[in-house]
């Protein structure tokens, strides 16, 4: 069956119990972004830590397809936390996955419930809902991190 | 292939599904293609493909241009092409301009309508109608066009079954262009058309009919619904993609000057200045494309040969069917008239706890094509306070059977994702 390969139980579970969701205050940045193929968006806002260097909070709002919703809850499950060079690495190692058309199965030890994702890859048509709060996540990071650099500066 | 059609219906439809061999495609999930998805591009019989391969491999040529027997013979074929397709539609040859497609048809009007060599042209202070149910094709030229001029922008709003509401919208003095769907492509309303033409010419304004969801699925006579301009496209109608057709009254062609300009649109040209050809000449611009006139008028003389009143009966049997079918399903709202009466083929709807994404991925796994999204009418979505929908849309080659596994897969996908 292959909508138990797209939909895996991980994601299904997001779906229904997305962690990390709404919107906080404090942030450092907020984004956003929408897909323009199906009008799914997301509001989502960056918290780093004083020094710049932790992502200490990320927090979102929007409303979307199932895969969307739950990107984006895996997303924030597994940067929160991480130092900003984490993060990008993880944001990386996630887009190349589900970019792959299912060539790559992506680690888990990066990536974490991510790797539920790797049917969507199969699914051009779906990349961009998967995609869709990573790439919201990476804008705001930048933002952040050139705001309090500026600060700084 | 055997097609199992559970009623009976008054057409051959075995025949005619034979003519189309995509549908006897088997999908990924194991099943058959139901095509639910004409609405965006319909299939297209071997009868348009054999125009175009008899066209090219017997008398490809350039049109309007030489003296050799191949140019000859494809400036006849392209010519007759257009005689054809004004048949289908009530016009006359001269009044068709064929374009890439219907969204440049209706660019290329609101660019001359913004141009003052023309004296219906749009300045400063003039109103430009459109609706809350259009396609972004037939709303983002004219706030363009009143961009560029100066002109405003207003529109008729909506009504809670999804039908232009015209006592939303009080036409007065200043208002020089009204344009509309013929039928949306989202809720299937049949627009109001005798009203708005009435409405609109009693105030002196020029009307434009987006005829892309009706010329395919009805009798369309341009000149019995006496708009001034109209536009649709091959994709839709059985027939080739890159080609649209933007329908002028001659008259008002004949007084419009170019769009594009350059190639075969010219009547002299010297260094100083350039004198245009007539119409439709003056608006095609370029090499034209032939092999899709050719194989767009085998798809609209195979539509004419079905007859226009048979795939009309016959795609209501299919819309009343699909409305009844979801209707039934609680979890299920129908974007859209639930009545026949003007009322076309897209079938849009939402399911309650899935969204349309999702609803689409599992028809998908039966087999089923429907389209999911905002179908390129966001301020229509926004105005039902929803972001997307499923739109099952209905073709001469569809059938009972196919309804019924959409009917069957929706209830899938609420199963799938147990009213999450």
């Amino acid at each position: 069956m292959r909508l138990e390969q797209i939909y895996q139980d991980v994601i299904l579970d997001h779906y229904k119990h997305p962690q990390h969701r709404g919107l906080r205050e404090p942030y450092g940045a907020q984004v956003h972004h929408v897909n323009p193929i199906c009008g799914d968006e997301v509001t989502l806002r960056v918290a780093l830590s004083d020094d710049g260097e932790h992502v200490i909070d990320v927090s979102y709002d929007g409303q979307g397809c199932s895969i969307s919703q739950a990107a984006t809850s895996v997303l924030t499950e597994q940067v929160i936390g991480q130092s900003v060079g984490q993060a990008l690495k993880t944001v990386t190692a996630f887009t190349e996955m589900v970019s792959s058309r299912g060539n790559v199965a992506g680690d888990e030890d990066v990536i974490g419930d991510g790797v539920a994702f790797a049917g969507v890859a199969k699914y051009p048509a779906r990349v961009k809902c998967a995609l869709l709060g990573w790439m919201a996540f990476k804008d705001a990071l930048a933002q952040a991190t050139d705001d309090l650099q500026e600060v700084k500066g | 292939m055997t097609v199992s059609v559970t009623r009976p219906s008054a057409l051959d439809l075995a025949a005619i599904r034979a003519d189309f061999p995509i549908l006897a495609r088997v999908m990924r999930g194991g099943n058959q293609l139901a095509y639910l998805d004409s609405g965006a591009t319909s299939q297209r019989p071997v009868q348009v493909l054999d125009a175009e391969r008899d066209f090219l491999t017997t008398c490809n040529g350039g049109v309007h241009r030489g003296a050799h027997q191949l140019m000859e013979e494809a400036t006849d074929a392209y010519e007759q092409g257009r005689a054809d397709i004004a048949a289908f539609v009530g016009a006359a040859p001269d009044e068709l301009v064929f374009t890439k497609n219907a969204t440049e048809s209706l660019n290329l009007l609101s660019y001359v309508l913004g141009d003052n060599r023309f004296d219906r042209a749009v300045g400063p202070g003039d109103v430009i109608v459109t609706t809350e149910l259009e396609h972004h094709a037939n709303l983002v030229p004219w706030q363009e066009l009143a961009r560029r001029t100066g002109a405003a922008l207003r529109w008729y709003g909506v009504t809670d079954d999804g039908r232009i509401d015209l006592d939303s919208l009080q036409l007065d003095g200043n208002v020089k262009v009204v344009t509309f769907s013929h039928h949306s492509n989202v809720t299937g309303a049949v627009g109001p058309v005798a009203e708005l033409v009435e409405q609109a010419k009693a105030i002196g304004a020029l009307t434009v009919l987006d005829a892309c969801q009706s010329v395919p699925h009805q009798p369309v006579d341009l000149h019995a619904l006496d708009v001034d301009f109209a536009a649709f496209s091959g994709h839709k109608m059985l027939g080739p993609n890159g080609i649209g057709v933007l329908y002028g009254r001659s008259e008002l062609l004949s007084a419009m000057p170019p769009f594009l300009t350059g190639g075969s649109m010219i009547e002299t040209v010297s260094m100083e200045a350039t004198t245009y050809a007539a119409p439709p000449q003056r608006f095609e611009a370029g090499t034209p494309m032939t092999s899709q006139v050719v194989g767009l008028a085998a798809a609209a003389r195979y539509l004419g040969a079905i007859g226009m009143n048979a795939v009309e009966a016959h795609e209501r049997e299919l819309v009343a069917a699909a409305i009844d079918g979801l209707s039934g399903i609680d979890a299920v709202r129908v974007i859209g008239p639930t009545a026949m009466e003007n009322r076309g083929s897209p079938v849009s709807f939402v399911v309650d706890g899935v969204h349309a994404h999702d609803v689409g991925q599992v028809l998908d796994d039966d087999g089923v094509a429907v389209r999911v999204g905002h179908h390129c009418a966001l301020p229509l979505h926004r105005r039902f306070g929803v972001a997307a929908t499923a739109r099952a849309s209905f073709a001469i080659y569809n059938t009972l059977d196919e309804v019924d596994r959409l009917v069957a897969g929706v209830r899938h996908a609420l199963d799938f994702f147990g009213g999450a």
